[in-house]
């Protein structure tokens, strides 16, 4: 007898999206409504599978009746909603933010493992970041080469949290965290150890795979052949979830 | 009244450079020196990178040879996780370094030197470029080009663009060769070598035409230094260093690659961000010596292939004595033999059938804590020497550069030329153009960019010691 699953009590909403008429559930975010119907919005800390922290500032909507802009990742639809996700305003700040954090680090695509492959690359692409308008900060940060398995290059980071997010919601070790503040922020291995000193890393690798850059990589890998499978992440979400 | 000529830019060469002329009160060439003007600090900004970069960081030293570097800097990879590269790895890069040295050879010849061999040294200088060249003699353009974008197009098919292929990895190469790929070179090939054949023969008829030059452009006695391969053929990827005197003796044979610490110094001048290596045994600046086309095939007892062979005995045939060949004019023959030999052994690599095998990579972790990689740029040889820390990190580089090697040459050679030609009372803009043309048959590469062919703006002032200028020539861009 097959098992029926219940189903939970959830309102529908209707909602506007870039002129386009949409229902969604109620307890959906803008960005999960999008992808649903693959409207195009750029994000480099959100990520199917893990907890929403609004960081990165590039999943940007307008909405009507909104004085401000609103994180896609971040707002919830609601009746009657309706959300413009790509004005010349939008596009404008995506290019700028995608610019500072390329100026804020030493993000050089020509020699990177993840050239070809990373997200933050693809989304200068697809903002048309032919150039960078302010100075870069050209400052120098380390490369933590210590785990028998992988890298992390603190130069290529874009602090989205992602690594910290999946090793501590699915992975469980919490071997990640977030040390400083500004532009000395920065992701750290249990209490700042070297990686291949952490007594809470399993090896597991989930960090490197959700990583959107070329910042955690695998050891062993040339220019452009780090290529990342991100396919896990739901599923285990949803199985964690279910328990 | 001592007064200094200042050749700034110098043109038609890969880089910015200037030279300077000093002049004694009687007009002679009292001495002259070549500016490298350009700071690029690769050895200082690579240090704390993972040295699984450094094949592609230090490719971008050039955009003219990023093959050179590439391929040195792998093997010095190689060494560093002390693995042997599969053969068929080998042989595959052993292609791509030669259709480098086609397509720079073919750039060095056609688009920066033709226009002085074909034009004239006096020249209308704003004819006496690539373009003049094709309004001259449009079939010998379109050939040059045609040699150049056939080395370009077998660099790009087997590493997948032009410039900077991230293709060969340290261990071997990422992906092995198939039979489409092979077949697409192997049709090109044949065109190549008729060119390239028709081209030397051409050449070797204009010869005769510049017996002035080649007993003016560097001939000055210094050793020779290039690798060679086990039994003393032309190699370009691998084997062993033997240096040659002038008169060619062989002073050093079957050195390996990796004990060039012993053998090579380096000084530094203050008038140029260039090294001057050395010979270390003979000490500064005595320990002179010449790398490139030239010294190769001074170098080399033959080359294995049939044409070029051939063209190696006539080659030795420009010495009237039986010694090396001497006059840095020549590098532009010897280019030509190079390309033949090229195109000859390139044929030959991918017609063998195991250049299809797919175990094309070895696979390590860094178990060593220093590595050097050495080859045959299209300029000369090239090392690349690292360190790195137990987590594989670079702490320490040292890159000698092909023209590097020929600094002292490149510096002795413009006094020389300059002794021959220029008159210090009144310049003239061939005179210039000779002392400009020494340099470039080293076809030396200052950096990665090759400038518009002769457009820069050239100003050549003569100054007298309160700094007055007493005669003046502007070349605009």
């Amino acid at each position: 007898m097959p098992i029926i699953a219940t189903q939970p009590s959830v309102r529908v909403v209707t909602l506007r999206i870039d002129g386009q008429d949409l229902s969604a559930r109620e307890d959906e975010t803008i960005i999960e409504v999008c992808r649903e119907n693959k409207i195009p919005i750029p994000s480099l800390c959100w990520m199917e599978g893990l907890s929403v922290v609004g960081a990165c500032r590039l999943c940007m909507v307008e909405v009507a009746g909104q004085n401000r802009l609103l994180a896609a990742c971040a707002t919830r639809v609601a009746e009657g909603m309706e959300i413009t996700t790509n004005s010349e305003k939008l596009q404008r700040y995506r290019r700028t933010l995608v610019e500072l954090l390329f100026a804020e680090r030493n993000h050089v695509c020509s020699v990177c493992v993840s050239n070809g492959h990373c997200e933050l690359q693809w989304l200068a692409n697809t903002c048309g970041v032919d150039h960078v308008r302010m100075p870069y900060r050209n400052s120098g940060y380390a490369v933590d080469s210590t785990h028998e398995m992988f890298r992390v290059d603190h130069n290529r980071c874009v602090l989205c949290t992602r690594c910290v997010r999946v090793c501590d919601e699915i992975e469980g070790a919490h071997t990640w965290d977030v040390m400083g503040r500004g532009s000395d922020c920065q992701v750290i291995t249990d209490l700042a150890k070297p990686w291949g000193e952490s007594d809470t890393c399993t090896s597991c690798g989930k960090c490197v795979q959700v990583c959107p850059t070329g910042a955690l990589v695998k050891q062993g890998t040339s220019v452009g052949e780090m290529v990342k499978d991100q396919h896990f992440l739901p599923i285990l979400a949803r199985r964690r979830s279910a328990r | 009244m001592s007064r200094t000529i200042c050749i700034d830019p110098v043109t038609r060469i890969e880089g910015h450079a200037r030279i300077s002329l000093q002049l004694a009160d009687s007009g002679e060439v009292e001495d002259a020196k070549f500016h490298l003007t350009q700071f690029r600090g690769f050895e200082k900004f690579c240090e704390g990178r993972p040295y699984r970069e450094m094949p592609a960081l230090t490719a971008r030293t050039c955009g003219i040879c990023p093959v050179s570097h590439l391929l040195a800097s792998n093997k010095a990879c190689d060494d560093l996780l002390a693995v042997t590269i599969p053969p068929t790895a080998e042989k595959l890069r052993r292609i791509m370094n030669l259709a480098q040295l086609l397509q720079s050879h073919a750039l060095s010849f056609f688009h920066l030197s033709s226009p002085d061999l074909l034009l004239g040294w006096d020249s209308d200088p704003a004819k006496r470029n690539i373009f003049g060249v094709m309004a001259k003699d449009p079939e010998l353009a379109k050939q040059g080009i045609k040699l150049r974008q056939i080395g370009q197009t077998i660099i790009e098919i087997l590493g997948g663009k032009k410039i900077h292929p991230t293709w060969v990895v340290p261990g071997g190469v990422n992906e092995p060769l198939d039979s489409e790929k092979r077949e697409a070179m192997l049709k090109m090939l044949p065109e190549a070598l008729t060119i390239a054949k028709d081209t030397y023969g051409l050449f070797k008829t204009m010869v005769p035409k510049f017996k002035d030059e080649a007993e003016h452009f560097g001939t000055m006695p210094t050793m020779f230094l290039s690798l060679v391969s086990p039994k003393g053929q032309l190699e370009h990827y691998d084997g062993f260093i033997r240096i040659k005197d002038a008169q060619g003796r062989i002073v050093e044979d079957r050195v390996p690659p990796s004990d060039y610490p012993r053998i090579i110094g380096e000084a530094v001048e203050d008038f140029s961000y260039m090294k001057f290596p050395y010979y270390k045994p003979m000490g500064y600046p005595n320990g002179i010596y010449r790398v490139g086309p030239l010294a190769r095939l001074n170098n080399a007892e033959s080359c294995g292939t049939p044409f070029a062979d051939v063209a190696l005995a006539e080659f030795h045939m420009l010495q009237e004595d039986s010694g090396p060949v001497r006059s840095s004019f020549h590098y532009h023959y010897a280019r030509l033999v190079e390309i033949i030999f090229a195109i000859e052994t390139m044929q030959r690599l991918l017609k063998d059938p195991s250049i299809l095998d797919t175990r094309v990579r070895s696979r390590a972790r860094g178990n060593r804590n220093e590595g050097i990689g050495v080859s045959e740029a299209p300029r000369g040889i090239l090392m690349h020497h690292y360190k790195i820390d137990d987590a594989g990190l670079i702490n320490w580089v040292d890159l000698i550069i092909a023209t590097g090697h020929n600094n002292l040459a490149m510096n002795q050679s413009i006094k020389q030329v300059a002794d021959a030609y220029v008159d210090g009372n009144k310049l003239t803009e061939g005179m210039l153009n000779r002392v400009e043309a020494v340099i470039r048959c080293y076809d030396p590469c200052l950096s990665c960019a090759s400038h518009a062919f002769g457009q820069m703006p050239l100003s050549i002032e003569l100054k007298d010691a309160s700094g007055t200028v007493i005669d003046r020539l502007v070349r605009d861009a």
